[in-house]
This record gives structure tokens, C-alpha cells and sequence, in this order.
């Protein structure tokens, strides 16, 4: 009972650190901070499953999460009037060919005999196959990208709810999770950390680059949203209403209004991956994943297919990635690929899932939403422990330095307190039973 | 595998682009040596009633004692799983010995680490892992001089006299050798210290049965340099024949200790280890 | 066609950076081979580490720019290096004690000091950006040539220029000085033995009487150095910004996996297999084929196989091709 009243006063604590923002900073600042500690969570629900519960080592979460945010365009956006035919089509099928193309020249490999002979068929395939790809895939992607490029210039989306895509960004994450899964983990021995540390940078590399499908450093912005605008809310006059009853302005109350209705959303989301997690820990399949992870080469003496097994875990966690990634960027109502960067979205989630105590799922949601609050409020925080110690330096060229400066000390922070955790007390916040 | 050291837990990770299994050091009991004392008297290396066990383990050597004289070969034998190894560890101090002592040459060094035991003048072969397969066979020797700051050339002179074999793949990598020249540079390796001692565990350990017999020559030969050795064997039969002491263990307790011919010649020994 | 001018082109815009670029790749692969051969983890902070040695040779370099202190033809970045790597191996061996030896006398497993290396990535990366902040600078004396491009013209009267930049010899030179000191030193030096033996078998070496915190204080100077001339050269060809340092970890990781972790020569061969991959597949062939090929048969589009923002697709596609044919990489075996 005691480890319960610990981590029921731990949750406690990051509440009441969300409720001191929102007496002492605004409301719509804590909320902020709880819709994003709510996707923190989910994230590093996804990474502790494949870390905690199986020991694979996946440093590509930025990748899943933006293959997320992805999902969200292609679902929600209205789709782009004459985009499909005038080359959609020939970009599908220049993508057919190309992943036909490597399936042909796998397929060689596995099949022909090994030889001079082998290794020709496999070049003429793998070229031909790309200069095939590149006429047809070029072709569609010049048509597609000169509609109309200062606002589209992509194929567009299927006009579907976006809550349709958080699912659908999880499929894509596990899609892709899939294929990196099937060719790290399948290697004689695994690599995967280097595979999705690369993949990662890929993904967002297709992101940057492929204006057709999402529009590139240009942004998708005004993403439809599955909760009310704010200015609508302030036209409702029986909002405005409601919001004179509790005493506040209706601009507020709109903003904070819409931020419940967020947290509503992901929290429902939250709560039942979490049960989901632990239904899962606890059932055979869980035991049967902890067992192989304890002692790999017994749970393989007695005939379990640890690389299969693997596999699985991988897809899913990385599918639970996608999901958040996907929320996320419904939340921010926009996708910015230049914004994603490996320290914030992979090694932090890494952060909240090593403190919160990895194995646990209540620890990594716990991480999840300390580790966030951390992240969003060491700044301001630094900011002010900046201007008191400068204070009396009077406005010099240092003092402003140092002022600027206190921007970075959010990095420094995150792997001051995970050297801290992972030293007196490696097992995290809630550690595993 | 899981442990209750949280430092100690991969999680099963096997993921070889971040993390390089290889070559990695097995805990110690401890990592600073503690005080040596005066204890004269006594045979020249003796560990005296020792119990212990690796880490916090259950103990493994029940006041187990084994000993060796100046210009003497002695061998633990026994069945597999009897502790002989460990016993020979605990000598050397690479487990904790929770009783008993560990003297050599008039000294007590129970509380010095491994290290230290090399300086005292202990070499030490261990059964596997006994060389480094990536430096040369040359390497490898000056390797096992590493704590000597005089010229070693001598020695060196002296072991490719001991193992010509050696001096003629000196530049080789001591991993493209054969599980019997493996050896050979292992003792030398060990050999490079002068050592006042000179431990083996299981030295025949995987070689074939002709060149088994050509590294009990080699031993003896060793010895007659006038290095006392004591050898963990599991050939028995053989090990006892060139022993002028044996030490049966069964169950990390001395079962029987007499000379070599003795042993050999109790009939219980023989039906119980030596096949009749 | 005109296969001269085709290979002076060819020269200028592959060869020559793809060297300069190797050469910067191979290094900071050996240092996070290092640290894998003897620390026996891969580092994620190394990119981070060459970011703050090159941010104190760059702030040394600009005091010594203050002063009016300058090395003539080479870049005053020189006269400061070895301050950068005093100062670089004074923060990774404060970091050392500070951190990793604590893991290291528990035994701790690699994949832990993996994680410890995130912590101290973070830690770095804000150190960096907190002094010299998160923008791009620029630290050589001005853009300064071996040869340019017009010289070249001029002297052979040919169509295509030759540029040489003067960083891109001095890249060229230090790393072959400073490969072939390493070499010396792990292969005919005491100490360098004692690393290669450490690396080997770390039990052994402890009984052999190798003192293993002095392995490790010698590795991390060593890597530190090794990390803060990578990260020079880097930066006086290209220019500095903490982040782009940061990125470059893919890409030497992806040079020291090629290669066979925990190979010295591997890391070399890794460095220059990935920089040739990434520059020859990402470079605009036009130019080239217009003048290799017979009039009238050139190619019409830039002759371009992938963007250049794919370039780490292309390192890490030559990784996964590795990987698949040999899993250990190119130079298995041949450790530290």
C-alpha cells in the first residue's frame, strides 16, 4: 500500500505543479501544458513498451510521430481540386514500380543461384526499375506540384474527420515500423537503434521534400479541427452567456473552453492505451514478452520465435508513436516538418520514459507529464534565475547574453535530471515490479 | 538477463550498433586492495579454509584448503561442478572469500585484488579468454610483462625457448592459432612476470589428447625452472600422474588430499574418479 | 566530348569535397569507435563532443583574431586547436569522473552508458548552445584557395576550374597527420597496446596489470582530440552551428557501422565510403555528361539521382546494404 500512496502523491504532484501554472502563470498555459504532457504520455507509452518491456532500443520516435502528423493531411485536408488527375495517379503507380522494382530485385536474390550472373540481374533490375520510377514518379509530381502552388501544390487529403487520422497515423507508423522491423531485426544480429535513428532523419527528410504530398517546408496549416473554432464560440451567444456566469470574458473562455474539449479527447485516448498496456502486460502474451526479454536464450529453447515476437512489440509501440503524433498535430492545427528534431522528439520521450521508470506503464505516463511540465516551465524559470543573479550587472553586452541564453538551459536541465534519475535511482520514478 | 543490480539489466538488448558485448570484464570482489600482513611459516602458497561464493551468491567453497610447495606441481580434480575452478579463483581472489585466508610466500594477501596478486608474483592462466586473439603472439607477451619496468627480453627469450612454436608466429594474431599453441601463449603470457607461482585452470581444456600430453611436457618442464604450479585439471588420470600433490574436491570440500602416487593408488579414488 | 573538362568538373564539384568530407567523417568515426572498442558503448554525445571542442577552438581563435595573431596563408583556427583539444579533453574527463565512472566500477551493461550518453548529449548540446548560442558562425580568415577556380583556368586553358580551397588541403593533411599518429600510437606504443589489449579482453587486461582508468583517461583525451579536429576541419570548410554538429551523428555512426564498430581502419574506409555515396548520388551530373558524352546525347534534366536533402538517406542506405551482406561491417575483427 505504501508503493500506492507513493505514486498516487507523485501523479498528485504533477497536478499540482499544472495547477500552480494555472494560478500563477494562466489557464491557458497550464492546459497547454496538460494537452501536451497528455500526447508526452501516450508517446512514451508507445516507447516503453518497446524499451521497457522488450529492450529494444528505438531512436527514431521523431519518425512515427511525424508519420503521425502526416496521417492528419492526408486524412483531414480537403483534397486538391484536379490534383488526382492530373498526376496522382502517376505518382501511385511510379511508387508501385519502385517498391515493385526492389521486391523484383529481392526477389532475385532469394532465388538465383549465387554468381556473377545474380549480381548483373540484380543491377539491370534495380536500375531500370529507378529510371522507370523516376520517369513516371518525376512526371506526376511536376503536374501535381503546379496546381495552384502558393496554397496547395499537393495531392491533398480525403476531406475525412481528423479523428479519423489518428488511428490511420497509427497504421502508417506501423506500416513503416514494419518494414524497418522485418530488415533490423531480422539481421544476424540487431540493429535497430542506428536502423531508426536513420529512418527517423529519412522520414523527415520525405516530409521536407516531397511538396506533392504535404506540401514541404511550406506547411499544412489550418488542419480541420474535431473541437470547436474559438471565434465561433465567441459569436454563441448562449457561450457568452454561460461564460458571464462563471465571470469570465468570453475570449478566455472560448480558449480555455476548447483546450477541455483537447484533453477531453486525449485523455480518453490516454486511458485506454494505458489499459490496453496493461491489459497486455499482464496477460500471457505480456509474461511471455517479459520472460523472453529476462532470458532470451530459455524463451527460445523453449520454441518461442523471439524475432517474431520482437516484431511485434516494435510495430505496435511504434504505432502507438504514430497515434500521438497524429493528435499532436491535429492539436497544434498545422504541420510544420521543419520543426522536428531528434532531441525534442525522440531523446525527450526517451527522458520521460528512463525517469518515469521504464517497464512501468504508469511511469512512463508519469514521465511523460513531468517531464513535459519541466520542459515548458524551465525556461520561464531560467529566465527569471537568469535576470536575479544578472541583476545587478547592470545592462551589459554579458548581462544580455546571459539573458539570451537562458533559452538553452532546458537542454541542459533534461540530461541534468536524467543523469540524476539513472544514478540514484536507475529503476525511475515508479520503477517496474 | 535480469538481476537485482538495475546497472546489471539490458533488458536482453542485443542491439550490437550501440552496445559492443565483447571483451567486457566480469565484477571483481573488490576494485582497491586492502592490507597484507606478515604470516610466516606455512607451505609457500596455501588457501587456508576458504568459503565463499561470486558477488552475494550462496557460498560455493566450504572450508576448502588448497596448497602448493616451492618446486612442487599440485592438481585439483574432481567431478564437474565440484568447485575446482572456483577454489583456484578464491586463491587468486577473483571471488570472495568470506572465510579463511589466502597465503603466499609468508605474506597474507586475502585482501588484495587480482592485480596486486600479479605484482605479488602470482601468474595466473584462466581457462578461456586467456589471450588477446587481436594483438600478435609478440603483443601478447609483452602484454603479460606490463607490470615489469626492467628489460624483459630475457624472459621473452626464455618463453620462445620454452614454446619455439611461438617465436615462429611471434607476428601472427594470437587468434589464428590453434587451440594448442592458444595455450602455449596463455602460459607464456604468464610467464612474462616471473612469477613466484604460477596457477593454470584447466590448461588442457579442448585440445586433442596428443597435444594434451605435449602440454603436460611443456608443464613439467616449467616447473623443473624451478616454479612451483598448481594446475585445475580435468583429465585426472594424467594430472595426477605428474603431481607430487593432488587435492580432490567434491562439492566445494576437500574430499581427499595426498601426493599424486597416493591418490592414484587409493582404490575409493580410483572408483570414484578415476574410473576404476 | 571532352573528357578533360568532364573530369575537371568532375574533380571539382565530387572528388575534392567528397575528400575533404571523408576525411571529417572518418575522424569522428574513430572516435566513436573509440569509445566503442574500449568503452564498449556507441556515444551519442560525440557529436555534441566535437560541437564544444570546436566552440572553444572558435572562441580562442577569435581572441587570437582579436589580438591581431594569424598563422599567414593558414587559418588562425590552427593556432587555436590545441587549445580546443586541451579544452575539450579537460571537459570530457571532468565528465568522466563525473558521470561514466561511476557505471564503469558497477560493471554496468553497455546499453546503460548508452542511455548516460543521452543525458550527457543533452547536457553538452545545452552547455554549447548556452555560450556560443544556437546560430551559424564562421571562424576561417575569409575564403582563402590553394588554387581557384581562375588560376586553374588560366594556367591550363581549359574550360573547367579547378577550386581548392585552402581548408579543404589543410582537412586533407591533418587527418593524414593525425591518422597516421593514432596508428603509431595504438600499434607501437605501450599504452596504445594496453588500449588494444583493454579492448580485447578487459579481464585479461586486468591481470596483465593494465590500469583500466588510465585506458580510459588516455581514450577519452584521445577521442577528445580526435573529436575536436573533426569538428574544426568541419566547421573552417563548411561553418559551425551547434545543431548541424549534432546531426552529423548519423553519418558517423553510419562510417564506424560500415566499417566494422571497433575498427580503426574500418572507420576510415567507413568515413570515405559514405562521403563519396553521399556526394556522388546527390550531385548534378549535367555538366559532366554534357561534356563526357558525344554532342547532342547529353542528358536533359540535372542528371540528379536524389535530392540533396536525401543525403542521409544515402548514408544510411549504404549502411543497411552492409549490414546485409556483411553484419559485422567491412573490417570485423580487427579491433581497437
Amino acid at each position: 500500500m505504501n508503493e500506492m500512496v507513493k505514486n498516487t502523491g507523485l501523479f498528485a504532484l504533477v497536478a499540482v505543479l499544472i495547477v500552480i501554472t494555472g494560478i500563477s502563470q494562466s489557464w491557458n498555459t497550464a492546459l497547454l501544458i496538460l494537452n501536451m504532457g497528455l500526447i508526452s504520455a501516450i508517446m512514451a507509452l508507445g516507447v516503453n513498451l518497446q524499451w521497457g518491456f522488450a529492450g529494444l532500443f528505438n531512436v527514431g520516435v521523431m519518425g512515427f510521430v511525424a508519420l503521425g502528423g502526416l496521417a492528419t493531411v492526408l486524412i483531414a485536408t480537403p483534397p486538391t481540386q484536379g490534383a488526382w488527375g492530373a498526376g496522382g495517379y502517376a505518382i501511385v503507380l511510379g511508387l508501385i514500380m519502385g517498391a515493385a522494382t526492389i521486391t523484383a530485385a529481392v526477389l532475385v536474390y532469394q532465388r538465383m543461384a549465387k554468381g556473377r550472373l545474380r549480381v548483373f540481374t540484380m543491377l539491370a533490375i534495380l536500375i531500370v526499375g529507378f529510371y522507370l520510377f523516376r520517369a513516371v514518379f518525376d512526371s506526376g509530381v511536376s503536374t501535381v506540384e503546379a496546381i495552384n502552388p502558393a496554397s496547395a501544390g499537393n495531392i491533398g487529403g480525403l476531406g475525412l474527420p481528423i479523428l479519423l487520422a489518428w488511428p490511420v497515423g497509427g497504421l502508417l507508423a506501423a506500416g513503416v515500423a514494419w518494414i524497418i522491423g522485418k530488415v533490423a531485426l531480422g539481421l544476424r544480429s540487431d540493429y535497430l537503434a542506428i536502423a531508426t535513428l536513420g529512418i527517423a532523419e529519412i522520414i523527415i527528410a520525405v516530409l521536407k521534400n516531397e511538396d506533392w504530398l504535404a506540401r514541404g517546408v511550406k506547411n499544412v496549416i489550418g488542419l480541420p479541427r474535431p473541437v470547436p473554432f474559438e471565434v465561433d464560440l465567441q459569436r454563441d451567444p448562449q457561450f457568452v452567456e454561460r461564460a458571464a456566469g462563471f465571470g469570465m470574458d468570453p475570449v478566455t473562455a472560448s480558449t480555455i473552453y476548447v483546450k477541455l474539449e483537447y484533453a477531453a479527447l486525449f485523455a480518453v485516448v490516454l486511458i485506454i492505451l494505458l489499459w490496453l498496456a496493461q491489459k497486455a502486460l499482464n496477460s500471457p502474451w505480456g509474461r511471455m514478452m517479459r520472460a523472453i526479454r529476462d532470458n532470451e536464450v530459455a524463451a527460445e529453447a523453449m520454441g518461442k520465435d523471439v524475432t517474431r515476437r520482437h516484431l511485434q512489440i516494435f510495430i505496435l509501440g511504434s504505432a502507438i508513436c504514430g497515434v500521438a503524433g497524429a493528435m499532436m498535430t491535429t492539436l497544434d492545427g498545422q504541420l510544420t516538418p521543419g520543426t522536428y528534431q531528434p532531441l525534442r522528439f525522440t531523446f525527450l520521450v526517451w527522458v520521460m520514459v528512463i525517469v518515469g521508470g521504464s517497464g512501468n506503464n504508469f511511469g512512463a505516463v508519469l514521465g511523460g507529464f513531468l517531464i513535459w511540465f519541466l520542459w515548458v516551465q524551465v525556461e520561464p524559470m531560467g529566465l527569471w534565475l537568469m535576470s536575479t543573479i544578472t541583476s545587478g550587472m547592470g545592462d551589459g553586452a554579458l548581462r544580455s547574453h546571459l539573458m539570451d541564453s537562458a533559452a538553452h538551459m532546458r537542454l541542459f536541465t533534461m540530461g541534468l535530471i536524467l543523469l540524476l534519475v539513472l544514478r540514484f535511482s536507475p529503476r525511475g520514478l515508479i520503477p517496474e515490479k | 538477463m535480469s538481476s537485482s543490480n538495475p546497472y546489471q539489466d539490458d533488458r536482453g538488448n542485443k542491439d550490437r550498433s550501440i552496445a559492443n558485448p565483447a571483451g567486457q570484464g566480469s565484477p571483481m570482489p573488490r576494485s582497491k586492495s586492502g592490507k597484507v600482513s606478515s604470516a610466516p611459516g606455512g607451505p609457500f602458497l596455501i588457501g587456508e579454509n576458504m568459503t565463499g561464493g561470486y558477488g552475494k551468491g550462496p557460498d560455493i567453497l566450504h572450508d576448502c584448503t588448497i596448497s602448493v610447495e616451492r618446486g612442487e606441481i599440485a592438481v585439483i580434480v574432481g567431478p564437474n561442478g565440484a568447485g575446482k575452478s572456483t577454489a583456484m579463483k578464491a586463491v587468486f581472489g577473483m571471488l570472495e572469500v568470506r572465510s579463511g585466508r589466502v597465503l603466499l610466500d609468508g605474506e597474507d594477501i586475502t585482501q588484495l585484488t587480482p592485480q596486486d596478486r600479479v605484482v605479488k608474483g602470482m601468474g595466473f592462466v584462466p581457462q578461456t579468454s586467456n589471450i588477446f586473439t587481436s594483438l600478435t603472439v609478440e603483443e601478447n607477451l609483452e602484454m603479460g610483462a606490463f607490470i615489469r619496468t626492467d628489460d624483459f627480453r630475457d624472459t621473452m627469450a626464455q618463453v620462445y625457448d620454452l614454446f619455439p612454436i611461438l617465436k615462429e608466429k611471434r607476428r601472427q594474431p594470437a587468434g589464428e592459432l590453434s587451440g594448442g599453441q592458444r595455450q602455449q601463449v596463455a602460459v607464456g603470457r604468464a610467464l612474462m612476470t616471473k612469477p613466484k607461482v604460477l596457477m593454470l585452470d584447466e590448461p588442457t581444456a579442448g585440445v586433442s589428447p596428443i597435444v594434451m600430453d605435449e602440454l603436460f611436457d611443456r608443464i613439467i618442464e616449467v616447473a623443473r625452472t624451478g616454479i612451483p604450479i598448481l594446475m585445475v585439471e580435468q583429465n585426472a588420470r594424467q594430472a595426477l600422474e605428474i603431481a607430487d600433490k593432488g587435492f580432490v574436491l567434491v562439492q566445494g570440500r576437500n574430499a581427499f588430499t595426498d601426493t599424486g602416487k597416493a591418490l592414484m593408488a587409493d582404490p575409493e579414488v580410483r572408483r570414484s574418479f578415476l574410473g576404476g | 566530348m571532352d573528357l578533360l573538362n568532364a573530369f575537371i568538373t568532375l574533380a571539382n564539384f565530387v572528388i575534392v569535397p567528397a575528400i575533404a568530407y571523408g576525411s571529417q567523417l572518418a575522424l569522428g568515426a574513430l572516435g566513436v569507435t573509440l569509445i566503442y572498442g574500449i568503452l564498449r558503448f556507441s556515444n551519442f554525445a560525440h557529436g555534441d563532443t566535437m560541437a564544444f571542442g570546436t566552440m572553444i577552438t572558435i572562441l580562442i581563435t577569435w581572441l587570437f583574431q582579436s589580438w591581431g595573431l594569424s598563422l599567414g596563408v593558414f587559418p588562425t583556427a590552427l593556432l587555436a586547436l590545441p587549445f580546443g583539444i586541451a579544452g575539450c579533453a579537460l571537459f570530457v574527463l571532468m565528465t568522466d569522473r563525473a558521470v561514466y565512472r561511476f557505471y564503469r566500477v558497477q560493471k554496468a551493461k553497455p546499453v546503460i552508458l548508452v542511455i548516460v550518453s543521452m543525458g550527457v548529449m543533452f547536457i553538452m548540446n545545452g552547455v554549447v548552445r548556452f555560450i556560443i548560442g544556437p546560430d551559424d558562425h564562421a571562424f576561417g580568415d575569409g575564403e582563402r584557395f590553394i588554387i581557384s577556380a581562375r588560376t586553374f583556368r588560366e594556367m591550363t586553358g581549359l574550360q573547367e576550374g579547378l577550386a581548392i580551397r585552402t581548408s579543404t588541403g589543410i582537412t586533407v593533411i591533418t587527418a593524414i597527420i593525425v591518422v597516421a599518429i593514432l596508428f603509431w600510437f595504438l600499434n607501437k606504443t605501450r599504452t596504445g597496446k594496453s588500449m588494444r589489449a583493454y579492448s580485447d579482453n578487459e579481464d585479461l587486461a586486468l591481470l596483465s596489470g593494465i590500469n583500466p582508468e588510465r585506458v580510459v583517461m588516455v581514450t577519452w583525451i584521445i577521442v577528445a582530440a580526435l573529436a575536436t579536429v573533426a569538428g574544426t576541419l568541419y566547421g573552417l570548410d563548411k561553418s559551425f552551428k551547434a545543431f548541424t554538429y549534432f546531426q552529423l551523428l548519423l553519418p558517423i555512426f553510419a562510417s564506424a557501422i560500415v566499417g566494422g564498430l571497433g575498427s580503426p581502419v574500418g572507420a576510415i574506409a567507413g568515413g570515405f565510403i559514405i562521403a563519396f555515396s553521399e556526394v556522388l548520388v546527390t550531385y548534378a551530373w549535367k555538366k559532366v555528361l554534357v561534356y563526357a558524352l558525344p554532342d547532342g546525347i547529353g542528358p536533359d534534366g540535372l542528371a540528379q539521382l536524389l535530392s540533396t536533402d536525401y543525403k542521409f538517406a544515402v548514408s544510411f542506405l549504404i549502411l543497411l546494404i552492409v549490414l546485409l551482406f556483411r553484419p559485422t561491417g567491412l573490417f570485423k575483427g580487427k579491433s581497437v
